[in-house]
């Protein structure tokens, strides 16, 4: 009895093993197909436009009031800190770094992450538990090429945008405070910055941070929805699972990516 | 209408991100497109440039009046070989002016300081400045202050 429970067990464990591993391939070949498989965006411009407004446009409002919020409290540390070695003016070039190398894309993909692909997730898982997506497919209209790839394109294009917009103004809202609040000299915030920011060092570094996020972040969102369980739970599950597994991977993804571009190895 | 909306709200979001790039580009790191017709060419060799990078500025009396762009060691001599860029507009400058390494602030950067000397032949395009100061090196300044010390006690 003992024996067969222990072999049951492993049999769990082995078969939890293979779904995880199923679930990698579907989601691939689930990307493939949405992506390159079918002949682009079905609906042509239209489609994207619509998926570019709900996903882009509408998660400005969160971007821009968080990157003014980061960017104030970065000076404001960065000033106490640093104003006991007296060395204060360097506040705009570590304001500058900080937003552009690692908060720019980080805390965009996950605030991007529980705006947009948290609502992308319910807004399929909801298609699919109506019935929606087959009956597309009856009609012999492809979901993949309709529903799924504006999603897609959309929150690729989206993301790397949302992250230079959310820089520009955390770097703002810090000149705001460190400046006008708390007296550093103007010029010395800007030329501190200027010097010690590179175009393709750091703000292209960024840029392609981001692009991996948009990447990541939303191919996890449209699978997770793609791929519930067609019922409530189901859908609150996905919803759970695309803000949790998209969170975890953009935080170890920029790891690796930082050891990558900024590690010197 | 609603598509009319939709589309404009899309397109304003992309000039933001359009926008967004070269404020990134021109005012956070100074990627200026200033050609480098408007420039000149000074070198200047140091014993030692300890601290000293690319991209560095270069002033004058407080002023910014170019920057370094490059450094590499003078094989024949053993010495740094600076690479300096200045403003056309400072063209001026005598063939004894003095270069030094300076810091900013206590753990600021370095940059370089030019001073200008009392000759009345001025420094041309590829010209190299002479008179130069190394940077201050801490562990040597401790070092001598050490040795004098040793030394006054020896007394």
């Amino acid at each position: 009895m003992r024996k067969t429970s222990l072999m049951s067990r492993i049999g769990l464990f082995g078969r939890a093993g293979i779904d995880t591993v199923a679930v990698l391939g579907r989601s691939a070949v689930f990307l493939f197909h949405a992506l390159l498989g079918r002949g682009g965006i079905g609906g042509g411009f239209g489609l994207l436009i619509k998926q570019l407004h709900s996903v882009g446009v509408m998660s400005l409002v969160i971007i821009v009031v968080s990157g003014i919020f980061i960017g104030m409290v970065l000076a404001l540390q960065g000033f106490s800190i640093l104003s006991s070695y007296g060395s204060e003016q360097a506040v705009g070039q570590m304001v500058a770094l900080t937003l552009l190398r690692e908060l720019g894309p980080v805390v965009t993909a996950l605030l991007f992450a529980g705006r947009a692909g948290s609502a992308l997730t319910a807004e399929i898982g909801n298609m699919k538990s109506t019935e929606q997506l087959s009956s597309l497919e009856m009609i012999g209209v492809d979901p993949l090429k309709y529903i799924i790839a504006p999603r897609l394109w959309a929150g690729f294009i989206s993301l790397p945008v949302l992250a230079m917009i959310f820089s520009v103004v955390g770097i703002w809202g810090g000149s705001w405070v460190a400046v006008d609040w708390l007296g550093v000299y103007d010029g010395s915030y800007w030329a501190n910055m200027q010097n010690s920011v590179t175009f393709s060092g750091d703000v292209i570094n960024g840029i392609i941070k981001s692009i991996v996020f948009a990447f990541v972040v939303t191919w996890i969102a449209v699978f997770q929805g793609y791929d519930c369980e067609p019922t409530s739970e189901g859908i609150s599950r996905a919803t759970t699972k695309t803000v949790v597994y998209a969170s975890l991977a953009v935080l170890g993804l920029d790891f690796i990516l930082t050891a990558l571009m900024f590690g010197d190895f | 209408m609603q598509n009319r909306t939709m589309e404009i709200g899309v397109g304003l979001f992309l000039l933001a991100g359009i926008l967004a790039l070269l404020l990134l580009a021109l005012r956070v790191s100074g990627l200026s497109p200033t050609a480098s017709t408007d420039t000149y060419k000074l070198y200047a060799n140091f014993d030692n440039i300890a601290g000293l990078t690319v991209r560095a500025k270069v002033t004058m009396a407080g002023v910014t009046i170019g920057k370094v762009t490059a450094i590499d060691l003078d094989r024949d001599n053993y010495m740094a070989r600076v690479t300096l860029q200045l403003e056309k507009a400072v063209d001026n400058l005598p063939v004894d002016s003095t270069a030094s390494i300076l810091t900013a602030g206590l753990l600021g950067e370095k940059y370089i300081g030019i001073s200008v000397g009392g000759e009345d032949a001025i420094l041309k395009d590829g010209g190299t400045i002479h008179d130069t100061q190394s940077s201050l090196v801490l562990e040597d300044l401790i070092g001598k202050f050490l040795l004098n010390t040793v030394s006054k006690d020896a007394k």
